[in-house]
């Protein structure tokens, strides 16, 4: 590679790190510098807001705990069972929710779950006088378990795959039952991933806002992250709305930490390569529990997508589909996550590939090494300050320069590419790590480089995971309401701004409507993102190893 | 080979048949008790699934098994009268050396001071004694092949498998070993069947050659006829005639 093709993707990389530091850098300081005159509300940590704490901690202890203690039993059958019709779509109905707007599933679960859903309606047909409430902690937990069970699910099952087949093939040898594998084999493996998988969990619940906003139910079921919303959009009592977005900060700082000592050890090296069949839960009750197990996960989740579907093709479709409202909204989400999603990605792979150039010496310089901490860093800023205090901290600032909403279009538009920059990152590192190390020198000695290297080398080994990323990060913004809500208006409509209109003033039928639109864009785009087939199986047991 | 029916027979495959979609295998040999063959044959040839059905893990399509004259089909894994040693990963690396062994004796883990005594005297008789409460990933490789053989002399089953287990070693620690598995054999009178790619194998360890090549059985026969052969263009390019 050319020194000014070096010099150049060195800078390219370094600007979107300012950038992305700056953005959250002057939110963070227009909220902890904010003076306004004569501002009278008490700020100090009030009962409310010890309340509003306690309580995000609760629901996110809780949510975790029962997504996570759910989930080791379902990935357990899962990776028993390794073959039967439909398991690849079973996995695969595990990856919808994360897919999936969270307004859109709430409106599912509201269809299966709430006072007339169809659960409710069979207890009382039952004459259960106590009918299960959709609002209030209930639902939360309902609504977080739907959304990070299957999550949690597919990374053990990840790990459980990733256990060398010769340990079936030696358990089996020496006669190990279900009991010893799960204790000696598959417990330890599980536990290993444990703590990275519950502290993600727990990030995703304590910083949950669309669920809590629209199934909390009254203050008393009231996170962090809503009551700033609440404080800036309905109370407008910035003082409150800055304590609390301090205090979020260091919730989640805290918790980020923590996530960072616990994160797990690499236990195993790499396997044969084989695909080894299992011998446990072959036969019997084990089998018969497996498969049970997994039913009643995958009816768990297909319920609520289903509910949005039957109630969605209920709904007037046609007279939404004319609205010229839910066009605008329609046209306006698209735009903004078409923006946000290349904006992400291009910026996300000229990050990386400046991290990998700055770290690629022998012996990288401080600089060097210092940019490649701050790019690894910068892509989990939005978990330390989550989209609603980058809203609230970038509303102070823009206030002095009149109407906020005129800047809502760009403000939504950088949220939503820092929101999705954690899981584009992680898409995105990996696949261009490999595809360097195995194409860098070959390049370099046959003297492609820039646009030539891009069309012939880069884009075709890179196409997948490019496309993947881009996908969920359009699915991201797509369905995103936290930075919408701040500073939606009657200008900027969004599809998730509608909906959640919508269901507020009780026009249930077009909610439904709604949700079915946004939620088929999204599955499009989810499929979109992951068509190409996955390498990590192939013919392995007709021809490896024989 | 010796006639089958002067043999005294470990192992007896029947015509057995295995289909995949793009190749079908089929064996027919008999194994003598006590003896070391040497499975050999270029990749793809069906070593891995010979050692596979003779094991357990794969069940052949048509044709019988039979171990010490008992027809093994539909027996478990565990059932058979067979330990098996892989080229790597046969040691569970979060447990520690003497719990690794301790799987062997009682999959549950229900040990006593005998079976602790068991432990301690494989693990002295491979060479490491001491050893117990290692972690396998803090053993060198040839370290954790020792291992894994002291497991299979605790578990006392009569049938040796080991599959390519020198693969991963140098050859220094290959020579060791080799030696050691004679010594044990020696000791324990067992039958080995054994995997390898590599001549200087044959001629150190093995009795007999079973040479595989296509999804057939194209030679059976003591090393020392086999490593003089030169009729077969397979055999010559294994052996680098």
């Amino acid at each position: 590679m050319g020194g000014l093709e070096r010099r150049l993707t060195l800078a390219a990389g370094a600007l979107c790190l300012v950038g992305i530091l700056l953005f959250v850098v002057l939110a963070a300081l227009a909220l902890v510098t904010f003076d306004q005159p004569g501002a009278t509300s008490n700020v100090s940590f009030d009962a409310y807001i010890w309340r509003v704490t306690r309580f995000t901690l609760l629901q996110a202890v809780l949510s975790t705990g029962l997504s996570v203690l759910v989930a080791i039993p379902v990935a357990r059958a899962l990776a028993r069972q390794a073959r039967f019709p439909g398991r690849v779509w079973i996995v695969r109905l595990m990856a919808l929710p994360l897919g999936l707007p969270a307004l859109v599933a709430a409106l599912g679960l509201i269809g299966i779950w709430g006072r007339q859903g169809i659960l409710n309606n069979g207890l009382s047909f039952l004459g259960l006088e106590q009918p299960v409430s959709i609002y209030g902690l209930s639902g939360i937990l309902l609504a977080h378990v739907f959304f990070n069970l299957p999550l949690a699910v597919r990374l053990m099952l990840t790990g459980l795959e990733r256990i060398p087949g010769e340990y079936w093939l030696v358990g089996a040898n020496l006669g190990m039952r279900s009991w010893s594998i799960f204790r000696f084999v598959e417990w330890p493996v599980i536990r290993g991933l444990l703590p990275g998988i519950a502290s993600l969990i727990f990030m995703l619940c304590a910083t949950s806002f669309t669920l809590i906003l629209t199934l909390g139910g009254g203050p008393g079921a009231s996170t962090i992250e809503v009551a700033i919303y609440q404080a800036l959009r309905f109370d407008f009592d910035p003082p409150r709305a800055i304590a609390l977005s301090l205090l979020q900060i260091a919730m989640t700082g805290l918790l980020l930490l923590a996530l960072r000592w616990l994160a797990p050890p690499s236990v195993d090296g790499p396997t044969s390569g084989r695909h080894v069949r299992r011998f446990d839960g072959r036969r019997g009750l084990g089998r018969i529990g497996d498969f049970s197990i997994i039913g009643l996960a995958a009816v768990f989740t297909l319920l609520p997508l289903g509910s949005v579907v039957v109630s969605g093709l209920l709904a007037d479709l046609s007279g939404l589909a004319r609205d010229p409202l839910v066009q605008r909204g329609l046209v306006t989400s698209l735009v903004i996550a078409f923006c946000s999603s290349v904006l992400c990605v291009a910026g996300t792979a000229a990050m990386i590939r400046a991290r990998q150039m700055a770290l690629s010496p022998r012996r990288p310089g401080k600089a060097a090494r210092g940019l490649a901490a701050s790019v690894s860093a910068s892509t989990s800023l939005v978990l330390l300050v989550p989209p609603v205090v980058l809203g609230s901290g970038w509303f102070l600032l823009l206030r002095p320069f009149g109407d906020v909403s005129r800047f809502a279009p760009l403000l939504v538009i950088v949220i939503n590419v820092l929101m999705a920059l954690p899981f584009v990152y992680r898409v995105l590192e990996p696949a261009m790590k490999t595809h360097w190390a195995r194409t860098a020198r070959l390049s370099a000695s046959l003297g492609l480089g820039g646009w030539n290297r891009w069309r012939a080398i880069d884009w075709p080994g890179l196409r997948k995971p490019i496309l993947m990323a881009m996908s969920f990060a359009a699915a991201l913004s797509l369905g995103d309401l936290g930075a919408v809500a701040l500073f939606g208006s009657q200008d900027m409509v969004t599809l998730p701004w509608l909906l959640y209109s919508r269901m507020g003033s009780y026009r249930s039928t077009d909610a439904a409507g709604l949700a079915l639109f946004l939620g088929l864009v999204c599955l499009i785009l989810t499929i979109f993102g992951t068509a190409a087939p996955s390498p990590e199986r192939g013919n392995e047991d007709a021809d490896g190893g024989r | 080979m010796a006639d089958a029916e002067t043999m005294d027979p470990a192992i007896r495959l029947a015509d057995v048949h295995v289909r995949y979609p793009n190749a079908h295998l089929q064996f027919d040999c008999t194994i003598r008790r006590g003896e070391i063959s040497a499975i050999v044959g270029v990749s793809g040839s069906g070593k891995s699934t010979l050692f596979n059905i003779i094991a357990g893990f794969e069940t052949p399509d048509e044709g019988q098994v039979d171990i010490f004259e008992k027809n093994v089909d539909g027996i478990e894994p565990s059932g058979r009268p067979v330990s098996v040693i892989f080229q790597d990963h046969n040691l569970f690396s979060h447990l520690d050396v003497a719990t690794n062994i301790g799987l062997g004796i009682n999959p549950a883990l229900r040990l006593g001071i005998k079976e602790r005594g068991k432990i301690a005297a494989s693990l002295m008789r491979v060479g490491l004694e001491g050893f117990g409460k290692r972690l396998p990933p803090t053993l060198s490789g040839g370290e954790r092949q020792r291992v894994a053989l002291a497991r299979a002399l605790v578990r006392r089953k009569p049938i040796l498998l080991l599959d390519e287990p020198f693969a991963a070693l140098d050859p220094g620690l290959r020579a060791g070993m080799s030696q050691l598995l004679l010594d044990l054999h020696q000791q324990e009178e067992n039958t080995i069947l054994i995997i390898t790619h590599h001549p200087d194998d044959l001629r150190r360890l093995a009795d007999s050659v079973v040479f595989l090549d296509g999804g057939r059985i194209v030679a059976h026969q003591p090393t020392a006829e086999f490593l003089a052969r030169r009729d077969n263009p397979a055999i010559n390019a294994f052996l680098g005639n």
